[in-house]
C-alpha cells in the first residue's frame, strides 16, 4: 500500500551563507492511510516547516516528499489536503457559511451545492445556528471549529493541522479534541497534527513523532496503542499515563543531549 | 542586488520614463503637427515650446536672469520666495500642530468635548481656505498683524486637522491592560497621559506631522494668493502664470521649486521622526488628509 | 436617548455658536465686510440662490468628474504597483514624494494647457490631486493580506486572479474607503482653488473671488457655506457607501 504521506531524506535550509538556518535534516517519514500522526517537539524543531513542505507552501532544499504518491505540488493542485492553522484565519468580510464554502467557491462548485455542503459541515462541527454570523461575532473556539469545517468542506483525504487548538482554553480544547476524533472516524481522513502538548498528542494519535530542534530531526516514533474509539475514560486509562511518560522521557532525552 | 539599490534604480527608472514620455510626446506632436499619428485627432495638450518647454530649457531658465536686465537669476529669486513661504508655513505648522495636539488631548479626556466639537473639526476641512483667506487678510489688517502672520494662520488652519485626528487615535492606542496596569499603581490622570498615552501616541503623531508639513506649505502658498503679497512662492507662481505666454519655463520652474519645498519639509519631519520613533514602533496611518 | 447623548453637544454648539455670532455682530455693530451676521448670509443666499446653485453644481460636477477619473487611475496604478515588485519599489517612494508636494500649484499649468474656458483643466487638476492618496492606500491595502491568509489560498491552489478577487481586494476595501474620504474633500476644495486661478465663469471659485474682491462678504460667505455643504454631502455619501460595502469591518460593526 502506498503511504499517504512519505518523506525521503528531506532537508530544509532557510537563508544562505553564514545566516543559513537548517530547519529540517534528513527527515524520513511514512504516514499510512487513516493514521492520526502527531508531531511533537520543542519550539523551533521544524514541525511547522515540515507541515508546510508537505503542503507545498514551501519547497524543501533536498529530498523528495510524496503526497498520495504524487508531488506535493500536484497534490495541492488536486486539493488533496485541508489545512488548519493555529489562528482560525477566517476572512472578516465573509459570513461563517461563506467562509466554510470558500474552498468550494474557488474550486468552482455552484452556489446551491456549496451552501448545502457548507451547512452540512457546520452541522458536523455543531455550529448549525451560526451560518449567517460574521467571524467577529464568534468565540475563539467557535472560530476554530469554523476553520476545521472549512478544511473538511471539500473532503480532502488529508488534514494538515498546525497547533489548531494551541490558543484555546483547556475546556474548549478537550471538547474540540473529542470532536476532531469523531470527525476523523466519520470521514476516514489521514491527519498530520502539530502540537506541543504531550497529553494532546497521546490522546489523539495513533502514532507520535518526537522531533529535536536545530536542526529539526525525527528522534523517535511512539505507537499509541490506546483502544479506539477514544473517550473521556481514555484520559483515565493506565496506559494513557504510561504513554505520556514515554513521550515525556523522549523529549527530556533531547534536552539532555543538546545543552 | 539588494532591496535598497533595486528600489533606487526603479525610482530613477520611473522618473526617467516620465521625462522620456514628456519629450517623446512633444517630439510626436512636433512631427505630426499636433495630432495623433496617422489621424487627424488633435492631441489633448499642445506640444509647442509655449505649452511644453523642453525639460532642459526649464532647467536652464533657473540659471538665467529672472527679469531682463535684472541681476538675480531665477533660482535665487525662487529660493528667496521659497524661504519666505517656508517661514510662514513653518510658523503655521508649529502653531497648528500644537493646537491639534491640544485638541487631541482635550478630546481624549472629555467625551462631551469630542462629541460637541469633532463634527466641526471635520467640517472645517471642507471649507475652501482660499475663500476665507481674503477675509483673514482683512481681519489681520484690522489687528495690525504682519502679512506673514496672516499667511501662517491659513497654514495652521490646514495643519491642525491631521494632527488632532491622529493624536486622538494615538492616545487611544494603548491596550486596555496597559491602562489597567497604571490604574493599579493609582497613577493620576496626568501621569497616565504623560507616561502611557503620549508615548504611545508618538508613532501616530509623526505620520500626521508629515501630512501637516505638506498641508502647511499648501496653506502658505494658497494664503499668499489673495493676500496681495509681493513675496512668496504663491505670488511668484501667480506672476509667472500671467507671463506664461512669453516665458512658460519660468512657471514650470517655480512649480518644480514648490514641489521641492514640500518634499524637503516632509523630509525634515521624517528626519526628526527617525530619531524619536524607533523603526519597530512606526505605524502606517492614513490620516485624513486635508488640502486647502 | 442615546442619540440625544451623542448628537446633543454638537447640536448645542451649533445653535449656541450661531446665536453668539449673531449677537456679537449686532451688539458691537460689526460691519459686514469684517464679519457678516448669519442672518445677513442667509439673506444673501436667498437673494443669490439661482446663481449660487448654478455655480455650485458646475463646480461640484467638475470635482466629481475629477474624483472619478483620479480614483480610477489611482486604483489601476495601485493594482499594477502591488502586482509587480519592481514597479512598486520605485513607484511607492515616488508617489509618497509627489503626495508631499503642493500639487495644487499645477492649476496655472492646467489653465495654460487646456485653456481658461475649458472645464477639462479643473477635472485634470482634481484627478491628479486624488490620484496619489488613492494609489498609495490601495497598494497598502492590497498588500495587507496576512501571510497565513495567503498560505490558505495557496493551499486551495487558488490562482493569482482568484486570490486577488477573494482575498486581496476585499482586504483592501477599508484602505480604499479611507482614501476616498480624503479624496472627496480634496476634490471639491481642489476644484475651487483651481477655479481661483482662472476657469469658466459661473463657478464657485470665481464667484467667491469676485465677491470678496467687491467686499461683498455676505455673498462670499454664502458661497463658502454652500461649498462646505457640498463637501460634507460628499463625505457623508462615502461614509454611507462604506457602511453598506463592508458591514463586517471594525469601524462599522454595531
Amino acid at each position: 500500500m502506498t503511504p499517504t504521506i512519505s518523506l525521503d531524506n528531506v532537508s530544509m535550509v532557510f537563508g544562505s551563507g553564514t545566516d543559513a538556518v537548517k530547519a529540517l535534516e534528513d527527515i524520513d517519514l511514512a504516514v499510512q492511510p487513516g493514521e492520526f500522526v502527531s508531531l511533537i517537539g520543542p519550539s523551533g524543531c521544524g514541525k511547522s516547516t515540515m507541515l508546510r513542505v508537505i503542503g507545498d507552501l514551501i519547497s524543501p532544499t533536498e529530498g523528495i516528499p510524496h503526497v498520495n504518491g504524487k508531488s506535493p505540488h500536484q497534490a495541492r493542485l488536486d486539493r488533496d489536503y485541508g489545512m488548519v492553522f493555529q489562528s482560525a484565519t477566517l476572512l472578516d468580510w465573509r459570513t461563517v457559511l461563506e467562509n466554510v464554502a470558500l474552498p468550494l467557491e474557488i474550486m468552482g462548485v455552484d452556489r446551491p451545492e456549496r451552501d448545502a455542503t457548507g451547512r452540512r459541515m457546520l452541522d458536523l462541527v455543531q455550529l448549525d445556528g451560526f451560518a449567517n454570523h460574521y467571524p467577529w461575532q464568534l468565540s475563539g473556539g467557535m472560530q476554530q471549529r469554523v476553520s476545521i469545517a472549512r478544511a473538511l468542506s471539500f473532503q480532502p483525504s488529508i488534514l494538515l493541522m498546525d497547533e489548531p487548538f494551541g490558543a484555546l482554553d483547556e475546556m474548549t480544547r478537550e471538547r474540540m479534541q473529542m470532536e476532531l476524533l469523531r470527525i476523523w472516524e466519520e470521514t476516514e481522513t489521514t491527519v498530520l497534527f502539530v502540537t506541543h502538548s504531550i497529553a494532546e498528542a497521546v490522546f489523539l494519535s495513533t502514532r507520535v513523532i518526537v522531533m529535536s530542534p536545530r536542526p529539526g530531526r525525527i528522534v523517535d516514533h511512539i505507537d499509541i496503542d490506546l483502544p479506539q474509539p477514544r473517550g473521556f475514560d481514555t484520559r483515565e486509562h493506565q496506559r494513557f499515563f504510561e504513554l505520556i511518560t514515554v513521550v515525556r522521557e523522549a523529549l527530556r532525552a533531547i534536552e539532555n543531549e543538546s545543552p | 542586488m539588494n532591496h535598497r539599490t533595486r528600489s533606487i534604480l526603479s525610482f530613477l527608472g520611473i522618473v526617467a520614463s516620465l521625462a522620456v514620455i514628456w519629450e517623446g510626446y512633444k517630439w510626436m506632436g512636433q512631427t505630426t503637427g499636433g495630432t495623433w499619428p496617422y489621424t487627424t485627432v488633435r492631441l489633448p495638450i499642445r506640444t509647442n515650446a509655449r505649452s511644453m518647454p523642453h525639460l532642459w530649457d526649464i532647467a536652464e531658465s533657473l540659471f538665467q536672469p529672472a527679469r531682463r536686465g535684472g541681476e538675480d537669476i531665477l533660482l535665487v529669486i525662487l529660493l528667496r520666495s521659497a524661504w519666505f513661504t517656508f517661514r510662514s508655513a513653518a510658523g503655521g505648522f508649529l502653531v497648528g500642530s500644537a493646537f491639534g495636539f491640544g485638541l487631541g488631548i482635550l478630546f481624549v479626556r472629555s467625551s462631551i468635548a469630542e462629541r460637541g466639537l469633532m463634527p466641526y473639526v471635520v467640517a472645517s476641512q471642507t471649507v475652501p481656505v482660499i475663500a476665507i483667506a481674503p477675509i483673514l487678510v482683512i481681519w489681520g489688517g484690522r489687528l495690525g498683524l504682519p502679512q506673514a502672520v496672516q499667511v501662517a494662520v491659513i497654514a495652521a488652519y490646514l495643519a491642525f486637522f491631521p494632527v488632532a485626528i491622529n493624536t486622538l487615535r494615538g492616545l487611544r492606542s494603548p491596550a486596555a491592560t496597559a491602562t489597567e496596569l497604571l490604574r493599579s499603581y493609582a497613577a493620576s490622570p496626568a501621569q497616565q497621559l504623560w507616561k502611557l498615552q503620549v508615548p504611545a501616541a508618538l508613532p501616530f503623531l509623526f505620520p500626521a506631522l508629515r501630512i501637516a508639513a505638506t498641508a502647511s506649505i499648501i496653506g502658505a502658498i494658497v494664503g499668499e494668493l489673495p493676500a496681495g503679497l509681493s513675496r512668496g512662492l504663491g505670488r511668484a507662481i501667480l506672476g509667472f502664470a500671467s507671463s506664461f505666454s512669453s516665458a512658460p519655463e519660468k512657471l514650470f520652474a517655480s512649480v518644480a521649486v514648490s514641489a521641492l519645498v514640500g518634499i524637503l519639509f516632509v523630509g525634515l519631519v521624517a528626519l526628526v521622526e527617525r530619531s524619536v520613533v524607533p523603526p519597530n514602533r512606526r505605524v502606517t496611518v492614513d490620516a485624513e488628509r486635508p488640502l486647502a | 436617548m442615546t442619540k440625544i447623548r451623542s448628537y446633543g453637544p454638537a447640536i448645542a454648539i451649533f445653535v449656541g455658536g450661531l446665536a453668539l455670532w449673531e449677537l456679537t455682530v449686532r451688539l458691537f455693530n460689526i460691519q459686514g465686510f469684517i464679519l457678516p451676521a448669519p442672518t445677513a448670509i442667509l439673506a444673501a443666499f436667498a437673494a443669490e440662490t439661482s446663481t449660487l446653485w448654478r455655480a455650485g453644481l458646475a463646480t461640484f460636477l467638475s470635482a466629481v468628474s475629477g474624483l472619478a477619473v483620479g480614483t480610477a487611475a489611482g486604483v489601476l496604478a495601485g493594482m499594477a504597483a502591488s502586482r509587480f515588485t519592481l514597479i512598486r519599489d520605485g513607484a511607492m517612494p515616488l508617489a509618497i514624494a509627489a503626495n508631499s508636494t503642493p500639487i495644487i500649484v499645477l492649476a496655472p499649468v492646467a489653465n495654460a494647457w487646456f485653456g481658461l474656458t475649458s472645464p477639462i483643466g479643473t477635472v485634470v487638476v482634481v484627478a491628479v490631486l486624488v490620484f496619489f492618496p488613492v494609489m498609495i492606500n490601495l497598494v497598502r491595502g492590497l498588500l495587507s493580506a496576512e501571510a497565513q491568509e495567503l498560505e490558505l489560498m495557496a493551499s486551495y491552489a487558488a490562482t493569482r486572479g482568484t486570490t486577488l478577487r477573494k482575498l486581496r481586494l476585499p482586504a483592501a476595501l477599508p484602505y480604499f474607503f479611507s482614501a476616498m474620504k480624503i479624496a472627496s474633500a480634496l476634490a471639491l476644495i481642489g476644484a475651487i482653488i483651481k477655479e481661483y486661478f482662472g476657469g469658466p465663469q459661473e463657478r464657485l471659485g470665481q464667484y467667491i473671488t469676485l465677491k470678496a474682491g467687491l467686499f461683498q462678504f455676505e455673498e462670499a460667505w454664502a458661497a463658502i457655506l454652500l461649498a462646505s455643504a457640498f463637501g460634507i454631502a460628499m463625505y457623508g455619501l462615502i461614509l454611507f457607501v462604506e457602511r453598506k460595502a463592508m458591514p463586517w469591518h471594525v469601524s462599522v460593526r454595531s
